[in-house]
């Protein structure tokens, strides 16, 4: 059985196009995060969390009528028949200073029991003081970032710096394009959203590397042929594949969606999302760029350079990349004739 | 045997011995098969976020352990003034300096004789006008840190084993000066804190004036200054029951303290109030005995944590048995005998993280994450078996042992099963897919392009192992960063991704490999491939 058989999608063609989307995503995304901030988690920004199952059912507005005196938000939390409340209660630099970061639990005990609700009980609480909400996001992201770093130098040491350089930013993509939908739909970042992060990247740069693979492959049998034809090829040849390996990823990661439960929801969305951006960047942005940061002297129409400033800028990024790479020019139909 | 047997056989080891440690201690317990006991202690064990517990961060306040060296010394130093009749004032400034003033010029000498034999630790400055500053020096401070959180740790230690928790975690944490304890199944976090975090500092002390309801009151013989040797401490309990804290004159120093106790247990006083008896060891009691024998009338202050619980009159001499009472309840006082047996703090501790989940919360999230997992794994084994037909066994058979392997690993490593290492399950099943998926769809195109069956797979899976190499060697690298930079979840994500690419080269290549080879291994001309 074949899903495709001997396509002949020219992929890069779509590559402006491609990138404007990309580019309109990840704005917007910025926009909202830059109005509305990314919610964090309590284990980054530092907080209580209270997890309290009721016997009866109650409405998030009988809990803001009996926890009006202090700041807080609430939520439902877990199935709806579970009767299960989420509050949140921001912490402060003093309460750590003091020592007792655990005050405000007994305080929402209270005043939940002097307002007559149904009987309950605290299910769960997590207390984060700034100090280690803080050191978890600086570490987080140092752990990220710098796993993609070394990945980017694997890369380049295998493939092509250009292809290292493509795969970096395409992963940065991926990781933008991700925050953009965390941020779209209002999912704040936990541990467990890094951790889906990670994941995400991993198959990034699984995806890039296998598509690389192929082009060498490809570029080794036929050494005449321009690197943008070899690149297209090798994306037929694994759109097969790429098509098969995110799907299942995909069909896994929306069972987790579906049925995992309140605490493995925002991770699963992110791997969602991830999947998604992660497919898509592997077909049209993370070659796109490759070839434009690329130019060897044998392969010279292969260069896609557009007119200006953009052109100026894959000239830069390319000088930058490495020692041998030699900036040409070719007229824009003439790279055409050679790539059909 | 045959190069194929030998390859089965090698399949066939590995199947037993990673399902033997990985998934059959879980399926005896779960089931109530037998399972020898070197087997079950290495079942893989779920993480808090899944089992319920309390997780506590807490950060040991080091300079606690730097002021009372800095007091400790300064001390000294002033005593050895005093014995060679020097007539200056040592004052303590912070937690690591002090200093000396009124050194009069003409005994400069003996002062840095004094100096040099009581305070090495410590970088005396130039002298102006005989006044020195003394500050610690930097290694000692750093030494002395170190020492601390250790000590802490320990005692932090042994009083977790003292409530009896199963399978607790004390370690130390990300940042140098940090702890972190997890004691799953546990769910009175305020009692655990409670147990973990008093100082414990037993101080049995000779009260020189006093009880009495003021400061100002016991002060009065002493002319309303505290005596160099003394410190006025007041009284909790009493306080408690309703009137106002009696005061305390007492020797700074004590006759006997917490860390000459042998043993605490809970008993009754003469009121039939729960209070905490204790023994002393050998030196303890010999200095008690003395200190009592010589002491017969007075009272003597029972100090726990610079609060006089109580204080008894010195009926006669005693050996190595004392009481302390104080209107405990029974849980108090059985959790001052845990503290006390445990041993002092070295320094305070202030919680940074706290973190308690209920076991039916932690029930749920393990439930729907297992159950959500296996639909969608049923989902992928559907579709290879759709889309590769009778390969796609081969493909299923090789995603199973790559868990199973998983699972072994993890268990012989002590690994931790967390949500984050669930996400690195689910990166290795996928990844998974990935490898069998690529090496199929390589084969199919040998095939297209005309080669023979047996060829077609041969050079499907030499040309994809090439891929397969750099895509996992990028999984090392990238792992092996999350380990040394992430902390607890994300460094369970890492472990269980390295072990995952392991596990993954090994059943994509050499295990589907060998299966195909056994099904095409009794025909010699093999028409077509049901792929």
């Amino acid at each position: 059985m074949h899903i495709f058989k001997d396509t002949n999608f020219n992929f890069l063609r779509w590559r402006w196009q491609a990138m404007l989307l990309s580019a309109l995503v990840i704005g917007a995304g910025f926009f909202v995060i830059l109005t509305r901030g990314i919610p964090l988690g309590v284990e980054f920004s530092g907080g209580t969390n209270l997890i309290i199952r009721f016997t009866a059912p109650v409405s998030e507005d009988q809990i803001r009528t009996a926890l009006q005196s202090i700041p807080f938000e609430v939520q439902k939390y877990g199935e709806p028949e579970s009767n299960q409340m989420l509050i949140r209660l921001p912490q402060t630099q003093q309460a750590e200073e003091a020592g007792n970061l655990s005050a405000d639990v007994p305080k929402v005990d209270q005043l939940l029991k002097a307002a007559n609700m149904p009987a309950f009980k605290i299910e769960g609480t997590e207390i984060v003081g700034p100090t280690v909400g803080a050191e978890l996001r600086r570490q987080a992201i140092y752990a990220t970032l710098l796993s993609m770093l070394g990945i980017t130098a694997w890369i380049a040491f295998r493939f092509r710096v250009s292809f290292a350089l493509g795969s970096i930013i395409a992963t940065f993509h991926d990781v933008f394009v991700t925050l953009a939908l965390l941020a779209f739909f209002g999912y704040e970042m936990s541990l467990n959203v890094i951790a889906a992060m990670l994941t995400m990247v991993g198959y990034s740069m699984n995806d890039m590397i296998v598509i690389f693979d192929r082009v060498r492959e490809n570029t080794r049998l036929q050494k005449r042929e321009p690197l943008e034809t070899a690149i297209n090829t090798s994306l037929n040849q694994t759109l097969t594949r790429t098509l098969i390996t995110s799907g299942t990823v995909f069909i896994s990661v929306m069972a987790l969606f579906l049925f995992g439960g309140e605490v493995l929801e925002g991770f699963a969305f992110t791997m969602l999302a991830g999947t998604i951006a992660t497919t898509y960047s592997g077909w049209f942005i993370a070659p796109s760029l490759a070839i434009m940061l690329s130019s060897k002297p044998s392969a010279a129409p292969a260069r896609a350079v557009a007119d200006g400033a953009s052109g100026a800028r894959a000239k830069g990024e390319g000088a930058g990349g490495g020692a041998l790479e030699q900036p040409s020019r070719k007229s824009k139909s003439q790279r055409k004739a050679r790539a059909t | 045997m045959s190069n194929l047997q030998w390859k089965l056989a090698l399949c066939a080891a590995v199947f037993i011995v990673f399902f033997g440690v990985g998934v059959y201690p879980i399926l005896a317990t779960r089931y109530n098969l037998p399972a020898p006991g070197w087997l079950s202690d290495r079942q893989l064990k779920l993480g808090l976020d899944l089992k319920g517990g309390v997780h506590l961060v807490m950060r040991v306040q080091t300079d606690d352990a730097l002021r009372v060296k800095t007091e400790q010394d300064s001390g000294r130093l002033q005593e050895e003034l005093k014995r060679r009749s020097v007539p200056a004032t040592v004052a303590i400034q912070d937690v690591t300096t002090f200093r000396v003033d009124g050194v009069p010029p003409a005994q400069d000498q003996a002062f840095r004789q004094a100096a040099e034999q009581e305070s090495i630790d410590f970088e005396r400055g130039t002298g102006t006008n005989g006044s020195y500053t003394f500050a610690m020096r930097p290694n000692i401070a750093q030494a002395l840190r170190e020492e601390a959180v250790v000590q802490a740790r320990q005692t932090i230690e042994r009083r977790v084993n003292e409530l009896g928790v199963a399978e607790p975690i004390v370690a130390r944490h990300s940042a140098a000066d940090q702890i972190l304890v997890q004691l799953p199944g546990v769910s009175d976090v305020d009692r655990a804190k409670e147990v973990i975090g008093s100082p414990g500092m037993l101080e049995l002390k000779l009260v020189e004036q006093g009880p009495s309801p003021s400061r100002e009151d016991v002060l009065r013989t002493t002319g309303g200054v505290v005596p160099p040797d003394m410190e006025v401490l007041s009284g909790g309990r009493e306080a408690a029951a309703g009137g106002g804290p009696m005061y305390y004159l007492v020797r700074r120093v004590a006759a006997v303290t917490g860390q000459d106790l042998r043993s605490a247990r809970v008993q009754l006083d003469e009121n039939n109030m729960p209070a905490v008896g204790f023994t002393l060891n050998a030196s303890g009691s010999a200095a008690f005995s003395r200190v009592t024998g010589e002491n017969v009338g007075r009272y003597l202050a029972i100090v726990l944590d610079k609060t006089v619980q109580s204080a008894p009159t010195i009926n006669s001499r005693i050996a190595g048995d004392g009481q302390i009472a104080g209107g405990f309840t029974q849980e108090e006082a059985q959790n001052l005998a845990l503290i006390l047996r445990s041993g002092a703090l070295p320094a305070t501790l202030t919680y940074l993280q706290q973190q308690t989940i209920g076991p039916t919360l932690g029930a749920d999230s393990i439930r729907a994450g297992i159950l959500a997992s296996l639909a969608g794994l049923l989902l992928i084994v559907a579709f290879l078996l759709v889309y590769y037909k009778l390969s796609g066994i081969n493909a299923i058979v090789a995603l199973v042992m790559n868990l199973i392997i998983l699972l072994g690993m993890m268990a012989y490593a002590g690994a931790v099963m967390t949500l984050p290492g669930i996400a690195g399950f689910i990166l290795t099943i996928g990844i998974g897919v990935d490898s069998n998926v690529l090496i199929f769809e390589r084969i199919k195109e040998e095939l297209d392009a005309g080669k023979g069956v047996k060829a077609a797979i041969n050079s499907g899976f030499s040309r994809v192992f090439l891929t397969l190499v750099d895509t996992h060697i990028a999984g090392f690298i990238a792992a092996a960063f999350l380990f040394q930079f992430g902390t607890g979840p994300i460094r369970g994500f890492a472990v269980t991704l390295t072990f995952g690419l392991i596990s993954n080269l090994f059943t994509s290549t050499f295990i589907s490999k060998a299966l195909f080879e056994a099904v095409l291994s009794g025909r010699r001309q093999v028409q077509a491939l049901s792929i």
